[in-house]
């Protein structure tokens, strides 16, 4: 597999850094014709960024790729289409008025005429296994049937690399099985592909061979059936976890206690919350885990208030508040920042003054009678932004032009400021630059050293293990029972997580 | 290539200037228009724009804008709350026949009593019958998700089979030999709304209405209240993240906006249209959201954008009449400027570039 003579695909020494970040450094890996090849990593390891530049959406600033031997730099995705390489993205990018064969006509260079361009689609779904009618409107198909349009979007144009990113997020397991038989079958039949995941079983069931990425570079490469998922797992999120010695100190009382907490989603393709129940002390950390688009959502609304609950189930301070709104819970102590920055934590189109009234009103005393105190807006906005360092030309600047990490900045700025007993975070260092990252812990850090009881809810571990108290994981809507972050191995980490060994065993080991 | 390119910051410069260019782009494409139809152009809009306000019957006309101007305006500042919440009442018409119904009801009940009193009572019934005219499909709305701008067009049709019932039965006058139409409220004083002062057109509605646009200038720019509006409007997650609660707003802003239709009704039916009839209603409440756009949402832009479309109609009117215009043709003209409206409001959010070939 790693000759460079038989190799279809070989990448040398790819690096990309953006503003802050080096998303990919100095990564080499090869695919073999036919090969099934797993990209694992945790979020923002640079898997994304990876296959990018392989499918001429962004440019290396530096390595070269060979393709079947020739240099390969595909200056945009239709050349590499041209060449043989198709992706499958992870969000569709459909029409859903249109029908099948009218969009998979969209994506094509030069589509044949309808008539027989719905006779391939017939034809290559029938082949492959994958059952879908071409005069269906999209609109009316499931998420797994999407994905097979994107997918015979890309077989019709006879691939000799495919790659897939993150394929079975969206599927029922009877999809999955689905889709693994025809990748498979396109395997046996000469096509690479780049398989893109952070689930361990499926890469361990489907693989050839696998790189594993992290913080952006070739961490090592495997045979992924030969490892154990614990092994898999210790490799991505990396042996060097010495989770800092934090003084323990003695924690106050329980400021934030929930109990039995299950609450469907708000959203239709979220993950429904069931019966998680947590407590967390005064100047103590909480960090939940866990792969995205396991609830992490869902948990921050229930505890910011944006969705309610039975009053009993969430408490703060002793006081059951679960059917309290955000005010109220503002007014208790409780203060939140969402994930999503843009048109979640703050209005978009909205100056950071206005933004900053936004969850401030109420702890920073900025509205009497109704009436908003605008100079004392002002002067809060200017508080946060000299503070945490945000970097605008000023105030009156709309939210939207500020650079992802000098918004988080200021968002979490904005909740820490306003002296809060309790603060739920949600990713809040996504997206930003290492120094700002830093900045934003130790600011977390220093809230919970100040007295208040904070809850991470993170997918980066190293950002949890470095500052969390207590360590807990999100999966499928569950919680695992927190354990203290001192002491914890890896595997036991894997185990949490239980994408490596299936939520059986996660809740056997717990219950 | 023309290529649009997103603003980071919205440009103050032209969110204040589309309105004005959209007037310029309304003058040149409507003019086309008049010349087409065999008119001179030059004179048409001369008679529109420029011989109500500056031309020999201006002293008349002057007043006639006011009359026109203030039903929409007052309609026009209700509906920018809800629009800016994204709320769509396009049902202010059914609001202002309710409102102009429950009114003239309650005060035509009290006839011939002459008090005071009366005249303020039925701008509370007024303003109720529009506000709870709205509230229907409010709370339709909240409590079962139904689509507002649906249910509250479709109430202007049960409110307007509802005025021609109370034309012809149970408002109308018993004195009237049996013409459909309510009493007069010309010869009703104490349940009239005459002009303040003579020759002005100045009424009761006109006040209301520069109340509407200062109370709601101060609403939107130091309340709290406005800052929810124009936070769910803009970014409704993060209005929920800030507490907002979005029926709470729905039912506020159609309270607020039904309210101030059926005050227009009132101001209307007992002042410049003197009775309820079964066409008292001109169509106020359709065209106060093509005033309330122009407007910008704003309620200082609003009050200029009432006045602007006042002179549309008095002007339209006088050209009709002076120059033979087809009325189709100036209902076109006053389409032509939300449409021009409308599609100039992108450059205050992008700008548009000129690109040579392409730039990698």
């Amino acid at each position: 597999m790693t000759g460079t003579a038989d190799a279809l695909l070989q990448v040398e020494g790819l690096t990309k850094a953006y503003p802050g970040v080096v998303a990919n450094s100095d990564v080499s890996f090869a695919v073999a014709p036919g090969e099934v090849h797993a990209l694992l990593g945790e979020n923002g390891a640079g898997k994304s960024t990876l296959v990018k530049m392989i499918y001429g959406l962004v440019k290396p600033d530096s390595g070269r790729m060979t393709l079947r031997g020739a240099p390969y730099a595909p200056p945009k995705p239709s050349i590499a289409r041209q060449q043989g390489v198709a992706m499958v993205f992870q969000h569709f990018s459909l029409f859903e008025a249109l029908n099948v064969a009218e969009n998979v006509a969209l994506g094509m260079e030069h589509p044949p005429r309808m008539g027989e361009l719905a006779s391939r689609i017939r034809q290559v779904s029938q082949d492959y296994g994958l059952p879908l009618d071409p005069d269906r409107l999209v609109g009316d198909l499931s998420a797994g049937e999407r994905q097979r349009v994107e997918i015979i979007r890309c077989l019709l144009q006879d691939p000799k690399l495919l790659i897939m990113d993150e394929p079975t997020s969206v599927l029922t397991p009877q999809e999955v099985d689905i889709l693994f038989q025809t990748l498979r079958q396109l395997s046996a039949e000469g096509t690479a592909i780049l398989y893109i995941s952070h689930k361990l079983e499926e890469i361990r069931a489907l693989c050839d061979a696998a790189t594993i990425l992290r913080r952006g570079k070739v961490v090592a490469t495997c045979t992924p059936r030969e490892k154990s998922a614990r092994d898999l797992a210790e490799m991505m999120v990396g042996e060097t976890l010495t989770p800092p010695a934090r003084s323990a100190k003695a924690k106050g009382a329980v400021a934030l206690e929930v109990r039995g907490l299950s609450v469907r989603s708000p959203n239709p393709f979220g993950t429904a919350l069931k019966d998680i129940s947590f407590a967390v002390q005064k100047g103590e950390i909480l960090g939940i885990a866990g792969v995205a688009g396991n609830g992490q959502d869902e948990l921050l609304l229930a505890l910011s208030g944006e969705v309610r609950t039975g009053r009993d189930i969430i408490r703060i301070d002793g006081q059951g508040c679960g059917d309290a709104g955000p005010d109220e819970r503002r007014r208790a102590g409780l203060v939140a920042a969402p994930e999503e920055r843009l048109g979640h934590a703050a209005a978009p189109d909205m100056s950071l003054t206005e933004n900053a009234l936004l969850s401030g009103a109420i702890r920073k005393g900025l509205v009497s009678r109704g009436f908003i105190d605008w100079p004392a807006t002002r002067a809060f906005a200017e508080e946060i932004v000299k503070r945490y360092d945000v970097r605008t030309p000023g105030i009156w600047v709309a939210a939207r032009a500020l650079s992802g990490g000098n918004l988080q900045k200021f968002v979490v700025g904005r909740e820490l400021s306003q002296a809060p007993t309790i603060v739920v975070v949600n990713q809040p260092t996504w997206g930003v630059d290492a120094s700002a990252a830093a900045a934003i812990r130790q600011a977390l850090i220093d809230r919970a050293a100040e007295g208040a009881a904070v809850v991470v809810i993170s997918q980066d571990l190293d950002e949890l293990l470095e500052i969390a108290d207590r360590f807990a994981a999100l999966n499928g809507g569950r919680l695992t029972k927190p354990r203290p972050v001192q002491g914890l191995t890896v595997d036991e980490i894997g185990l949490m997580m239980g994408g490596a060994h299936g939520m059986e065993v996660a809740h056997h080991v717990h219950s | 290539m023309f290529i649009l390119e997103k603003r980071p910051t919205p440009s103050r410069f032209w969110m204040a200037a589309t309105p004005v260019l959209a007037v310029i782009l309304t003058m040149i494409a409507g003019g086309l228009m008049f010349a087409i139809l065999g008119k001179d152009p030059f004179e048409a809009i001369r008679t529109i724009f420029w011989d109500p306000l500056f031309g020999e019957f201006a002293f008349y006309l002057r007043g006639q804008l006011l009359v026109k101007a203030a039903p929409l305006v007052l309609i026009a500042v209700g509906l920018s709350l809800g629009f800016r919440a994204g709320i769509w009442n396009i049902g202010a018409e059914g609001q202002y026949i309710v409102g102009a119904i429950s009114g003239a009801a309650v005060g035509l009940a009290f006839f011939p009593t002459e008090s005071r009193l009366i005249f303020p009572v039925m701008v509370v019934a007024g303003a109720l019958g529009g506000m709870l005219w709205a509230l229907i499909a409010g709370f339709l709305k909240t409590r079962f998700n139904t689509n507002e701008i649906l249910v509250s067009l479709m109430l202007v049709y049960v409110a307007q089979t509802f005025l021609s019932k109370a034309a012809t039965g149970f408002l109308r006058n018993p004195e009237g030999m049996g013409f459909p139409g309510s009493r007069n409220f010309s010869s009703f004083p104490a349940a009239a709304n005459p002009e303040l002062i003579a020759g002005s057109g100045v009424h009761w509605g006109v006040i209301a209405a520069l109340v509407a646009v200062i109370g709601a200038y101060i609403l939107l720019s130091r309340h709290i209240l406005g800052f929810q509006i124009r936070l769910a409007g803009q970014s409704p997650r993060a209005a929920r993240f800030a507490g907002v609660s979005p029926n709470k707003l729905v039912l506020l802003c159609m309270g607020i906006s039904g309210g101030l239709a059926g005050l227009a009704g009132l101001f209307e039916v007992t002042g410049p249209a003197g009775q309820i009839s079964i066409d008292f209603n001109v169509g106020y409440g359709f065209t106060a959201i093509i005033v309330a756009f122009l407007g910008r949402l704003n309620p200082l832009g609003i009050l200029l954008a009432g006045i602007l479309m006042a002179l549309t109609y008095v002007g339209g009117e006088m050209a009709s009449t002076n120059l033979g215009l087809p009325s189709a043709a100036i209902q076109a003209f006053q389409g032509m400027l939300l449409f021009f409206l409308l599609a100039v409001d992108m450059l205050s959010n992008y700008r548009i570039r000129l690109s040579l070939g392409r730039a990698a």
